[in-house]
């Protein structure tokens, strides 16, 4: 034979170069506890894995360029005769005659979409389920953060094509970056390299940040994420055989692994069945941008909702001091809100533990009822955020229900203030109440006691 | 009919798939449970559905090749890489539930001791024996620190100039032409009714200025209620203001006109982007919206060959609100009272 050891058996080949096999086999039989909702974070994940794999490919095709302009011959007809720029034509380009290029364009504005998605509904199930507690704050600071700038390359991704909704978007931008405090001047100014729409800088700015900068802190963020998610084990419900000391569940060689690649293909299956068969920024339908032009028809993608429901409704107020303005209007509803949200959710576990005083490491996850008043305020915070994202969307209501604008914003101003309280008084009576009467109407209604009678009928017992 | 049945039936067997997970226990009946549990499959209908589905995903895939190249639909092409991605990630799922070992294994967790954290602290002190001078070293290194901070961080001031005062100056000047800002043809006054609005550049400026696009609408000239000194700035009830909101920057493209005065709201400037309602019979106000400056209103006048020119540069600062901004007129705020009381307002 004239075959080496190392040909017949590669794992002994790799273990003797590597010297990793206790580490994988560690990691093999890494246990996954199971319940639906942990698989929330591994959306998030295969989105953004998609979205490397797609924009990695959109990124062939697209030039950054604003100049120099030229005329637009076709194939979309409307836009004949059209000055545009080489952004703007590179996406248009893409979008007609590169095979599959549409497809793949419409699959990673999606992904985009899904991806704050499913990091938001796992923001929710770590708050509700008081995951972040010791020692998990950090993981969920690092989660925290990964939204944030999340939003902020999803924003950077739209900006990019140059049609009329990143114009739009970019002279926002540029506006709340101006309503900084004192500032806001000299910041505008060094981003945009001058007055907006500045000489082309910020376009060639955004997209080294779009598909290099952003993109790298991100994997960083989501590798210590989940090295640490990994270094504490998972976090799991109270059930049969679980402790504080250890996990139970799934191990990762061989169901869980497959279970989880199975997901990563359905997460993208969806997202390339949305970019074939569902239509999503329509650049050619916007047309390229000159500042004097905007229209309501383009809207912003839905997670910068928030921020537009609140440079919407906030009221027209400026601070002005020897008749200069020293707060502009956008920085309450654009950079403030925001900041608040932001700095909030990451001072949340540090809040809490202060609070209750509990500053013993929890590896048990809490039901939502157990904890009223956690319960209470996340459901109100998240009303609070939800009611400013919903008066964002009041100018689409008007326009396709004919709902007075003028008025919603009226009514928001007031829910914004009122709702919160409400639903905070709501969430917590019915968590007393599920407490009290251990009822489990997701699984069919509160628990009843029966009992057989002599004569062989079953009869239900009230307490 | 038969889809509700279906429906109902699927919610009945979530229902009961639910209803089979174990009920909650306390800590104190954990030892009842048998763990690790181990079950080996043996499911041989499962297997084969595994072994279709992944050769029914892998043809769709390949499919999906031969598409890209001979016939890329965007539907067609997404429709069947999904099936494709579908089928073999319905493969990886079923397998893992029917065709693979079934395990629940107990790990138990490692929390850092505090015996490691003493050798920690007491290696990282030994590193630091023998040093004499600690704090003027500490003083150096933060000296050190905060100089190579500074030398990183002060060339960001390179990405760009000032603002400045670039928000005030403007291409508008006297005797300014106004010109479509599509066609770049002069805006003829007897081309435009009362009611109509019209987006208009300088003619000859750079469209990429902030200070050139200007929104000329024209009204009734009775109902306008420009302060005293604008008065002859709206000939034949022709107004002009800047097209940049001063809330955010967008271009303000709605014109709200009443359709029949009793009942609707007054001629306004809208802003698309946050709805920011300027009124233009009086000098653009903020009368709705998050908007707190009015726009800058440009003077017009009407030339002999009866084209619309500017009599003036534009009022005050163009754009959004920074330090450096200019108002326009100091903003009223008195809505209704028309017009304003007292000389302070357009003082």
């Amino acid at each position: 034979m004239g075959l080496t050891d190392d040909a017949v058996d590669p794992v002994r080949f790799v273990d003797e170069r590597l010297g990793a096999s206790s580490l994988a086999r560690r990691a093999l039989r890494y246990v996954f506890p199971e319940h639906w909702s942990f698989l929330l974070g591994e959306v998030a994940l295969y989105s953004f894995a998609f979205l490397v794999l797609s924009g990695t490919y959109l990124a062939f095709f697209f030039s950054p360029d604003i100049e120099p302009h030229q005329t637009y011959a076709g194939p979309f007809r409307e836009l004949v005769g059209f000055s545009v720029t080489p952004a703007y034509d590179s996406v248009l380009r893409l979008s007609s005659t590169v095979p599959a290029g549409l497809m793949v364009r419409q699959a990673h504005h999606w992904a985009a979409l899904v991806f704050v998605v499913a990091m938001v509904a796992h923001l929710a199930r770590t708050f509700f389920t008081a995951a972040f507690r010791k020692p998990r704050e950090v993981i969920w600071m690092f989660g925290v953060l990964l939204l944030g700038v999340g939003v902020f390359e999803g924003f950077a991704g739209y900006s990019l094509p140059d049609d009329l909704l990143s114009g739009m978007g970019l002279g926002i931008a540029y506006s709340v970056a101006l309503a900084v405090p004192l500032l806001g001047g000299a910041l505008g100014a060094l981003l945009w390299g001058g007055e907006y729409p500045g000489s082309g800088v910020i376009e060639s700015r955004l997209y080294i940040a779009h598909v290099f900068v952003v993109p790298a802190i991100m994997a960083l963020l989501i590798v210590l994420h989940l090295a640490l998610v990994a270094r504490h084990h998972h976090t799991q419900f109270p059930g049969p055989g679980r402790r504080e000391r250890n996990t139970v569940g799934n191990p990762m060689w061989p169901g869980y692994a497959l279970r989880s690649l199975g997901l990563m293909l359905l997460v993208f299956a969806v997202l390339v069945g949305l970019g074939g068969l569902v239509q999503i920024n329509p650049i050619w339908q916007w047309g390229p941008y000159e500042i004097n032009r905007a229209t309501n028809g383009a809207q912003p993608d839905w997670y910068l909702g928030w921020l537009i429901g609140g440079l919407r409704i906030m009221p027209p107020l400026e601070i002005r001091v020897w008749g200069k303005t020293l707060v502009p209007n956008p920085f309450w509803g654009g950079a403030l809100f925001p900041t608040v949200v932001f700095a909030y959710l990451m001072a949340h576990p540090w809040i809490e533990s202060r609070l209750t005083r509990d500053r013993a490491p929890h590896h048990l996850l809490d039901r939502p009822r157990d904890h009223p008043w956690r319960t209470a305020f996340g459901a109100a915070f998240l009303t609070w955020v939800g009611s400013i994202f919903f008066a964002g969307s009041s100018d689409r209501l008007f326009y396709q229900v004919g709902i007075d604008y003028e008025a919603q914003v009226h009514v928001y101003r007031v829910l914004v203030v009122v709702l919160p309280i409400v639903v905070f008084v709501a969430t917590k009576a019915v968590c007393d109440e599920l407490r009290r009467t251990r009822a489990a109407p997701a699984l069919g209604g509160p628990p009843t006691v029966v009992r057989r009678r002599p004569d062989n009928a079953f009869e239900e017992l009230r307490e | 009919m038969k889809a509700l049945a279906r429906l109902a039936f699927l919610a009945g067997a979530v229902r009961a798939l639910r209803r089979r997970r174990p009920p909650r226990a306390t800590e104190d009946d954990a030892d009842a449970v048998d763990l690790p549990r181990r079950e080996l499959p043996n499911d041989r209908r499962a297997e084969a559905a595994v072994a279709i589905l992944l050769v029914v995903g892998g043809l769709l895939a390949a499919g999906f090749g031969v598409l890209v190249v001979a016939d890329p639909q965007t539907q067609l092409l997404g429709g069947v890489l999904a099936a494709a991605l579908a089928c073999v990630g319905a493969a990886l799922g079923l397998a893992s539930k029917r065709v693979v070992v079934q395990e629940v294994d107990v790990e138990e967790r490692h929390p850092p001791r505090a015996e490691d954290e003493a050798r920690l602290i007491e290696e990282l002190k030994a590193g630091g024996e023998g040093i004499s001078r600690r704090r003027v070293l500490i003083g150096a290194a933060g000296v050190a620190c905060c100089g190579l901070a500074g030398a990183v961080v002060l060339p960001v001031t390179g990405l760009g100039p000032a603002l400045g005062d670039a928000p005030n100056r403007t291409p508008w000047r006297r005797g300014k032409r106004l010109v479509d800002a599509r066609t770049q043809a002069p805006l003829k006054v007897d081309d435009l009714e009362i009611g109509s609005f019209q987006s208009a550049l300088p003619e000859g400026a750079s469209p990429e200025d902030l200070g050139a696009p200007v929104a000329v609408v024209r009204v009734d000239p009775r109902a306008l209620r420009l302060p005293p000194e604008r008065r002859d700035w709206a000939p034949e009830g022709f107004v002009a203001y800047s097209q940049i909101c001063t809330h955010a920057a967008c271009a303000v493209t709605l014109f709200r006109y009443p359709v029949y005065e009793d009942t609707s709201k007054g001629p306004a400037l809208v802003c698309p982007c946050h709805y920011s309602t300027f009124d233009v019979l009086r000098a653009a106000d903020p009368i709705f919206g998050p908007a707190a400056r009015p726009l800058a209103q440009l003077p017009l006048a009407i030339a002999a060959d009866r084209t619309l020119v500017a009599a003036g540069p534009l009022s005050g600062s163009v754009g959004p609100s920074y330090w450096g901004v200019k108002p326009s007129s100091p903003s009223t705020h008195a809505r209704g009272s028309l017009p304003p009381r007292g000389g302070a307002p357009w003082a």
